[in-house]
């Protein structure tokens, strides 16, 4: 991948095919990879046992059963809010990222560089926290709805359920695939750029045809940490909408502090990585496509 | 220089008071969608008294505050055991992330794909019953409940940007500086030492501050490996929010809010738009 020369790549001084030198790199990588096997991969290999281990010990798929039994809507749910969500970043990230680029008013870019970051590093717990009280009945949006006519005192509503969840996630999550997408297009070259507005191109069709294909790696990556996130986080769920449906973390932590069901938590937790699988075998289809074409 | 008679300027670009008043408009929004939820926590964290239907909160005053920062409160002590947390995950997770990431952007790795995924799994995958079984394995050999099995559950977790940010930054460095040194007669130790890890700190310091914050922030994994010791912040505040005391908890969010707007404030600083394109590569 990496010396796969196109233009401006860099050929690199040490690259060899000789064993010393990939003895040396997997030396390198070696205490990276123990702290990951030591302390995430035998965990969840642990899972993966409890998970399938009946009571008399053995292989069982009694506890999927019973997950798929209880928790088929919560898992539909799960999915439904985190493509959404993704979709919804992704959206939100293009259009900042390309104004950001190609907008033609320093002033407004100036703005909106200064604007959008400023939940970048917040983390989910207190994004739900926020969100827990700005999207109450009672929260802020709808006081501003409100005074401002848009809506009827009586017809403010508490968008404290799926709603809330996605707003959530895409209040966090956007501004990091935007920082990621914002660099990327700023290390084009503006001659591509240059060249194609000359030639009259709108700036829509400058960003979808000639900036978009070439930062697709970064928002496919940038898109996908975000999907294999939002599908583990607890809090944000928890605090915005506790009770049936929710999202299957929340179905996980139920199972173990009242139940103290470690064999359908865990199953629960396979079928979540399941779900985050999608997400890996997007970013895997990418980075086939980038060694086929070079 | 040519003019560019044929290129039609955009309607965005005009300066007609229509586009104008639009782009204020979206902007305007965009502010109202960003700090709108802030205001609230801020008017939340003043509050003496709010209660429906009204606007504002009734009263306004510092009881609370008092409450959170009183000698005996547990918020300084959580605050305390939070950085320190974090401090010593970032230790931790440089120490085997550089050598990582260098070997990632530089050297011919076979498996290199899988590789890159497997430092995504601590991200990929629910954490939860991840974390209840390392509890139950810390529990046995005694790490539970401690600072150590905090860092090291921390930094599991936040290998993934430590990685995939030290190796952008390395692959950002121009491999011809490299060369050169070396031609010069450097051993690959001193070409490293004086050449690519100096050019690569700024991506460096940036791939420290993720991994802080990710450890400042994390909840779920402390929850369960630090029972019953070590409580952080993010802790203590998920337990006033749920116990529907939104004094205390905002009060504690604005606490969590400090590093987080700190570091966005000067994030480009160190996270160049050179190293930015080459994550994930």
């Amino acid at each position: 991948m990496r010396g796969s020369a196109g233009e401006g790549q860099r050929q690199h001084p040490v690259i060899t095919g000789k064993a010393s030198t990939r003895g040396a790199a997997l030396a390198l990588i070696a205490p990276a990879l123990a702290v990951v096997a030591l302390f995430f991969v035998a965990p969840l290999a642990m899972s993966v046992v409890v998970a399938f281990r009946g009571k008399d010990g053995g292989f069982t798929l009694e506890h999927f059963a019973k997950s798929f039994d209880f928790y088929t809507t919560d898992l539909l749910f799960t999915l439904a809010i985190v493509v959404a969500s993704t979709l919804l970043i992704g959206a939100v990230a293009i259009a900042i990222a390309g104004y950001l680029t190609l907008g033609g008013n320093p002033r407004t870019i100036a703005v909106l560089r200064w604007l959008y970051r400023w939940p970048l590093f917040i983390p989910f717990v207190v994004a739900g926290q926020l969100m827990r009280t700005f999207l109450a009945k009672n929260g802020m949006l709808n006081h501003v709805l409100i005074g401002s006519g848009l809506i009827e005192p009586l017809s403010a509503q508490s968008l404290l359920d799926w709603r809330g969840i996605v707003v959530a996630f895409v209040w966090k999550q956007a501004p990091f695939v935007t920082l990621l997408l914002a660099g990327a297009m700023a290390s084009l070259e503006p001659q591509h750029i240059e060249a194609a507005r000359n030639l009259g191109a709108r700036r829509m069709s400058v960003l979808i045809d000639i900036v978009l294909p070439q930062v697709r790696g970064t928002l496919l990556v940038g898109l996908v940490l975000s999907f294999v996130t939002m599908l583990s986080v607890l809090s944000v769920p928890l605090m915005i909408n506790p009770n049936s449906p929710t999202m299957v973390t929340v179905d996980v932590a139920y199972r173990i502090s009242t139940h103290a069901d470690y064999p359908v938590a865990n199953a629960l937790c396979l079928l979540s990585l399941a779900l985050a699988a999608i997400g890996a075998v997007f970013y895997l289809r990418h980075a086939a496509a980038r060694v086929e074409g070079g | 220089m040519a003019t560019r008679p044929l290129a039609l300027p955009s309607p965005f670009a005009l300066p007609s008071p229509l586009a104008m008043l639009l782009r204020a408009a979206v902007l305007a929004l965009l502010a109202f969608a960003i700090f709108g939820p802030l205001l609230n926590l801020l008017l939340w964290a003043f509050a003496e008294r709010w209660y429906f239907p009204n606007k504002l909160p009734i009263e306004f005053g510092l009881t609370y505050w008092y409450r959170v920062f009183q000698p005996r409160g547990n918020a300084l002590a959580s605050l305390g055991t939070s950085v320190w947390i974090a401090l010593l995950t970032v230790a931790f997770s440089l120490a085997v992330a550089i050598p990582a990431g260098y070997a990632l952007a530089r050297l011919k790795l076979p498996w290199r794909g899988a590789i890159l995924l497997t430092f995504l799994l601590p991200q990929a995958v629910p954490n939860l019953p991840v974390y209840v079984n390392i509890a139950q394995v810390f529990y046995q050999i005694g790490l539970n409940g401690t600072i150590l099995g905090v860092v090291l559950v921390h930094a599991s977790h936040g290998l993934v940007l430590a990685v995939w940010i030290a190796s952008a930054a390395f692959a950002s460095v121009d491999a011809s500086l490299e060369e050169a040194s070396r031609n010069l007669g450097a051993s690959p130790w001193t070409c490293f030492r004086t050449v690519t890890l100096p050019l690569a700190t700024p991506g460096l310091i940036a791939s420290a501050i993720f991994v802080f914050l990710e450890s400042l922030d994390e909840f779920t994994g402390t929850y369960f490996v630090g029972v019953p010791d070590v409580t952080t912040l993010p802790l203590l505040m998920f337990n006033a929010t749920m116990g529907g005391n939104y004094q205390i908890s905002s009060i504690t969010a604005l606490l969590l809010l400090i590093p987080s707007i700190g570091f966005m404030l000067v994030v480009e600083r160190f996270l160049k738009a050179d190293v930015l394109a080459m994550v994930g590569r």
